[in-house]
């Protein structure tokens, strides 16, 4: 069965050895592999001769291990086991989400203040439960690495989001939230010029202020507001650092590699994160469907295989007999699964037929080591 | 001893799924609201997470916010779904304790509900719980109910947090209208008429977020129901064929010969092709098998549901409601 598709493979290669390229970003929706991607490409690029870090959200455990990663300490490490010899490194991280957003409070204020932040109940909710907040700090992570110049590429993860395109809006929600106009005013009793907002605002907007006091309690509007206006002194608005992040990403030093698996759900989401990129001008530099299932016997159609069993059953049940009936019924049903996953894939390449896409085999067991991730690599580079 | 499902969890009103995303939680969800219908019952399915996934699993259009029935159950059941909207059930609160009326839709216009569940995150969750704690038992003016509520719950790594209601409503007001509720809901939920189910693959990441979750679920004082097994491909080859296709000593000849017996060319790309696939299986099924026994140390009852070839649909979805009905747990 070959496919009929128009696209082009990924060549993957091309874009690691560009040095030009100084970020991957790989997103799409949770549980389609996205991690091991991420990881996979940094071992390439960093055995081709790159200085590399990784800077994974939510790695498996073993995965984790694999890369000498135990916990989470928010500073990248040096991976164990890198075949050097073309001059590259490789340096790993995961996320710690909490502690990204303290280290952003303790630069930017001084420590009496830095410490009343911290210990705000508002804050310590924000900071470890808020929707949108990992996605933020994954975004400020990427940024900082990025300043520090440590490395020429950098490989990032993105968020366990529900849908792909949280982990692109998250950030300037969050941002816009916390700079809104709403919070201002709601935490404008806290200020000195607090009145002059309250000027402006409807008798309807103070019905409804009380409302929200009577339902939220005046405690917490007191912690917001408290927070609000030792953030305002701290930087200059949490919507520019965001806005600043979201240029790194139009940035041609970027690159997009949408992770998917041959499944509706995870195309589907795939389909809307492609169609928002080019929206945004954001380069993208194609889609990475894992999990994608083969035969080596594909001449062999699921309708014959079938028919062959039922014919082996009635032939007789030595062991060798039983054991090809087994067969045949086991290819029958990867034939179907190959044929179910060839048309999901076919709709989406007639949909965005410019974009190419790597495939990456379904492996038997999890990957948890550099030779499992370098299969994967080598898959991706592969020009079929 | 084996007990079907509908038996072990006969005392349970409101169901709770959750899973890790890719384990078909919704799929599982709506199969159990199926096969607790049946012979005449009714059943509610909520979602919290505003996906329109019932919709599409029942392929009809997108849900409104409102009860309606989506689907009959073998015996005359019914099936009811209702897409829970977190901004529209505290409009629905407020109007009930303040009367706002039109200011109402003015609040939202003002992205003031938005920005009040924002600022408590909380606040969003013990609404979206509210509504099924409402849907749970009998009801004012005649309304009906139902005899089990099952909800499409967030994702395992977030289930503890957006359950453990106490802590949830820690920042809103005291004796403020939601935070009253919230008493009664805690109340419901850490009773046995609830139960929280897992819904897991034989995978490394969804097993372990499993036990994670399980044991986050009890910490926080709530009844952890079944582990729900989804997706199990069975082993289709004898333990003794499972272990030479492990070792790669199949016997080649015999399949050859069979399969020239039944007319199949039996070239070597076809056997390579077809002893690679038994490899592949023999190894799959050793890691789902570990991942099981990972499972079952944590002592809950465990429900398998099989792996659909050719994807889910609506009769699959009435297969997986049937097998999961008339099951009995390995506990």
């Amino acid at each position: 069965m070959t496919p009929n598709r128009p696209t082009e493979p990924i060549g993957i290669d091309t874009m690691l050895d560009d040095r030009d390229v100084r970020i991957v970003v790989c997103c799409g929706s949770g549980g389609v592999g996205k991690t091991t991607t991420a990881a996979a490409l940094a071992v390439r690029a960093a055995e081709r001769g790159r200085q590399v870090v990784v800077l994974t959200i939510d790695p498996a455990r073993r995965l984790a291990q694999s890369m000498g990663l135990t916990e989470l300490d928010n500073s990248p490490r040096p991976v164990a086991g890198l075949d050097t010899s073309a001059g590259g490194s490789l340096e790993a991280m995961m996320l710690d989400m909490k502690r990204t957003f303290d280290e952003i409070v303790q630069l930017h204020s001084e420590p009496g203040r830095a410490e009343a932040i911290l210990a705000n109940p508002f804050y310590q909710s924000l900071s470890s439960s808020m929707a949108g907040t990992q996605e933020y700090m994954a975004m400020e992570k990427l940024g900082q690495l990025r300043r520090t110049n440590n490395w020429d590429l950098i490989v990032v993860d993105t968020p366990p989001s529900r849908s792909a395109l949280d982990f692109l809006d998250a950030p300037k929600r969050l941002g816009s939230f916390l700079d809104g106009r709403v919070i201002k005013i709601l935490a404008a009793p806290a200020k000195a010029g607090g009145k002059a907002y309250l000027k402006v605002v409807s008798v309807g907007f103070n019905m409804v202020a009380g409302v929200v006091t009577k339902v939220l309690g005046a405690q917490l509007l007191k912690d917001v507001a408290s927070f609000v206006a030792a953030l305002e002194t701290m930087f200059g608005g949490f919507r520019e650092r965001a806005d600043e992040t979201f240029r790194l990403l139009k940035n041609p030093e970027t690159r997009f590699l949408v992770v998917a698996a041959p499944e509706p759900d995870a195309l589907r989401e795939a389909s809307y994160f492609v169609e928002r990129l080019s929206e945004e001008r954001m380069p993208l530099a194609g889609l990475v469907l894992n999990r994608v299932h083969h035969s080596g016997a594909a001449a062999l159609s699921p309708g014959r295989a079938l028919a062959a069993a039922e014919d082996l059953d009635a032939a007789g049940d030595s062991a060798e007999l039983t054991l090809t009936a087994a067969l045949l019924r086991l290819h029958a049903e990867r034939m179907t699964t190959i044929a179910r996953e060839e048309s999901l894939t076919e709709r989406f390449c007639a949909a965005h037929p410019t974009i190419p896409i790597g495939e990456v085999a379904a492996q038997p067991a999890d990957v948890h080591d550099l030779d499992g991730l370098r299969i994967i690599g080598a898959e991706l580079a592969a020009r079929r | 001893m084996a007990v079907a499902f509908r038996n072990r969890w006969a005392a349970v009103e409101l169901h709770i799924v959750t899973g890790k995303g890719g384990t078909g939680k919704t799929t599982v969800a709506a199969a159990l609201a199926l096969a607790l219908a049946a012979d005449g019952r009714r059943t509610l399915l909520v979602e919290v997470e505003g996906r329109g996934g019932i919709a599409q699993l029942f392929d009809t259009p997108p849900l409104p916010y409102a009860e309606r029935r989506i689907a009959i159950a073998p015996g005359g059941g019914e099936v009811h779904a209702l897409p829970i909207d977190a901004e529209e059930a505290l409009l629905e609160y407020l109007d009930m304790f303040y009367h706002l009326g039109r200011a109402g839709r003015g609040l939202r216009r003002l992205g003031f509900v938005d920005f009040v569940t924002t600022i408590a995150p909380g606040l969003r969750d013990v609404l979206l719980t509210g509504k099924a704690y409402e849907a749970v038992g009998p009801r004012r003016g005649g309304r009906p109910s139902y005899d089990a509520v099952i909800m499409d719950a967030p994702p395992t790594g977030r289930i503890a947090q957006f359950l453990n209601i106490n802590t949830e409503v820690a920042g809103l007001a005291k004796g403020g209208p939601v935070h009253k509720q919230a008493e009664s809901i805690m109340r419901l939920l850490r009773s046995k008429r609830t139960a929280v189910h897992f819904v897991t693959v034989l995978e490394e990441m969804p097993v372990q977020e499993t036990l994670d979750g399980l044991r986050d679920v009890s910490e926080v004082g709530l009844p952890t129901g079944a582990v729900i097994v989804n997706m199990v491909r069975r082993a289709m080859l004898s333990e003794e064929d499972l272990t030479a296709a492990r070792a790669g000593t199949l016997d080649r000849e015999g399949v050859q010969k069979s399969l020239e017996r039944v007319g199949v060319p039996a070239g070597e790309d076809i056997l390579d092709g077809l002893l690679a696939e038994a490899r592949e299986h023999a190894l799959r099924v050793d890691l789902e098998r570990a991942e099981r026994r990972e499972l079952d140390a944590a002592k809950r009852p465990v429900y398998e549901l099989p792996a659909l070839s050719d994807g889910i649909d609506l009769g699959g979805l009435y297969r997986l409601a049937d097998e999961l009905r008339d099951q009995g747990a390995g506990a």
